[in-house]
């Protein structure tokens, strides 16, 4: 239960981070922390107190693994969205250094070229 | 066709990989691939249209367990929107992307774009749908900024930014969702959630959902990035974002979790109606002041997406008949593919005059109907089509959103549906003024018409605005009719886990 209460207070300091600081490169650093803590509950979702891998062994009876066996859906959620993470995050430092060339700066209270 | 289903997304996913590699060796092979691929995916998803449901279990793994792609009226009308007009983007973009530098590059992230809306819409799985919604909003990231501009640039970062926060809500939901039931296939998830019932939980899931897909749709509290980030895309661009990637990432899922897998309920249906007015207001408000062309497109965008919200809110409340029902969702659906026909007309149109005349700033331009006859009278069938005169297509869609709600009994919001419709013929008379007719400036008295390959999606959207304003009895009424009753009709949908 802990943990999952652990879980909720990095989303909202993730959130915090993204909304409160001015500087672009904070601003990232928030949201891959959301992103994080949500992988954090997927796999705290996915957890079984003594589990084992979902692969029936030679000699194992079905109702063990039945039992025991631990889903491998959340784990596999989990990796994917690591991934996509990754991905959102190279593009985000991309168009981060990008800015900075243009605007020579981090601090998104100065980039207002647009209205919103 | 059955076979050939998972093919919406793999075709588009190679053909941007081999895209990169090809074009090594000849820039020009980028323009053909992205052809043959659009053209292709177009064709496909026309003859789509005349299968009946089937689903495809991939891998031939049993639905519950494995991964399972549904076809059904609602995505196949989904697919021909996004196919089509990402055929007539593409032909768009041989001349207006030439300007640009890493035409290659281009291409492949629109097919990638491409590829993820075709998952999203084909996808009977929940996790799925979050890769492929992934795909496309990482794409749409990566255009919006292609111009590396100080604009671009820093729209595509907040479109980010707001995008980011959206998809992490979105994985939350799904997250509850599988913590609650043990699965994320769809149907399975609707029939699990039928015995759960409308609990705390299922409450929370729905509002997360609300949050992450309304921001891809631009629902008015989550509009912030719409009228930046589609304004600096390239044209074609910001004709495939507002013309079909806020309805396949936004609207489409909102209607198929909504109506599929949660189902009606009293509380959801007057958030979604609620959202749906307020967009179609402000949206509508503010596109009224706006001096640039594209701005002025992207907050209409924003208001005729409340028309079409308002009326999934209606159709979502349980107690209304089922003839009110039908007919909001008809209206809903029509309304949807029309703006999906218009938007991307008028953007596409904005294209051809700032390639001709090197701005889109609305002071500046006028009395170009002279000087580009056929962009010119394009334009105006879209202005016409989206502000609801009559022979055009966008009038229909709107009357019988607006007759829904008032047979509803939602006298407020049908007002307020009329007076919106009102404002949008306001403001799409004053771009008229501004662009086609008045005094030609002294700085435009040397521009051409736009080239053929720009002019061409021009007319073929032009007609379509026409065709299906005069013949929506007889091409759509079908067609909408098989989309709305997939939507109302849970059971069939729970139905698709034993291979309904």
């Amino acid at each position: 239960m802990v943990l999952y209460f652990l879980s909720m207070v990095m989303l909202v300091m993730g959130l915090y981070c993204l909304i409160a600081k001015k500087n672009i490169v904070k601003k990232i650093i928030g949201i891959v922390i959301m992103e994080y803590s949500i992988n954090l509950f997927l796999v705290l979702v996915g957890y079984r107190h003594g589990g084992i891998a979902p692969i029936l062994m030679k000699g194992m009876q079905t109702e063990e693994l039945v039992q025991k066996g631990v889903d491998p859906l959340p784990q596999a959620l989990v990796l994917t969205s690591i991934v996509i993470g990754l991905g959102t995050l190279a593009l985000m430092v991309a168009l981060c250094l990008r800015m900075y060339e243009k605007f020579k700066t981090f601090d998104m209270s100065k980039i207002n070229t647009l209205k919103g | 066709m059955q076979t050939y289903y998972p093919l919406f997304t793999a075709i588009p996913l190679a053909a941007a990989f081999l895209n990169l590699l090809l074009s090594k060796i000849s820039m020009k092979v980028s323009d053909y691939i992205a052809f043959l691929v659009t053209g292709i995916l177009a064709v496909m998803s026309v003859k789509m249209l005349f299968e009946a449901p089937f689903i495809y279990a991939v891998g031939n793994w049993r639905p519950p367990f494995g991964i399972l792609l549904v076809s059904d009226g609602l995505s196949s009308l989904m697919l021909v929107v996004i196919n089509v007009i990402g055929l007539l983007a593409v032909i768009f973009s041989f001349k207006y992307m030439a300007t640009y530098t890493a035409k290659p590059k281009y291409f492949s992230l629109f097919m990638l774009m491409i590829a993820g809306m075709n998952g999203v819409v084909i996808t009977g799985d929940m996790f799925n749908l979050y890769v492929f919604l992934e795909i496309a909003s990482i794409a749409s990231y990566a255009l919006v900024g292609f111009g590396t501009g100080k604009k671009e640039l820093e729209a595509s970062f907040k479109y980010l930014i707001l995008g980011g926060v959206a998809s992490t809500a979105v994985l939350f939901g799904i997250a509850f969702l599988y913590s609650m039931t043990g699965t994320l296939n769809m149907p399975d998830l609707a029939q699990q959630l039928e015995v759960i019932g409308m609990t705390k939980t299922v409450g929370f899931v729905v509002a997360l959902f609300i949050m992450g897909f309304g921001l891809k749709a631009s629902a008015v509290p989550f509009h912030a990035w719409l009228p930046d980030a589609h304004p600096s895309a390239p044209a074609p661009i910001s004709a495939m974002l507002s013309g079909v990637l806020i309805k396949a990432l936004g609207i489409y899922t909102i209607m198929r979790i909504m109506f599929n897998i949660v189902g009606k309920n009293e509380l959801i249906s007057a958030i979604i109606m609620f959202l749906g007015a307020l967009s179609m207001v402000i949206g509508g408000l503010l596109a009224i002041g706006q001096k640039d062309f594209k701005r002025m497109l992207a907050y209409s965008s924003i208001s005729q997406m409340g028309y079409v919200l308002i009326a999934i809110g209606l159709a979502l409340k349980p107690g209304a008949e089922l003839v009110v029902a039908t007919l909001a969702l008809i209206g809903g659906l029509f309304h949807l593919v029309n703006h999906a026909v218009f938007k991307s007309l008028l953007f596409l149109a904005s294209g051809a005059v700032e390639y001709r005349t090197g701005t889109r700033d609305l002071e500046k331009l006028g009395g170009l109907i002279k000087k580009m006859p056929v962009t010119g009278a394009a334009t105006a069938i879209g202005s016409l089509s989206i502000a609801g005169i009559p022979p055009f297509n966008g009038f229909w869609s709107k009357l019988i959103i607006i007759l829904a709600l008032f047979r509803g009994g939602y006298w407020i919001y049908g007002t307020v549906g009329v007076v919106v419709g009102f404002i949008t013929l306001i403001y799409f008379v004053m771009l008229q003024k501004e662009v086609l007719f008045g005094k030609l400036p002294e700085s435009l008295s040397k521009v051409k018409e736009a080239p053929f390959t720009m002019v061409l999606p021009l007319v073929i959207l032009a007609a379509l605005c026409l065709a299906m304003g005069i013949g929506y009895m007889a091409i759509e009424g079908q067609l909408l009719d098989s989309a709305a009753s997939a939507l109302l009709d849970k059971m069939a949908y729970m139905n698709y886990l034993i291979g309904g």
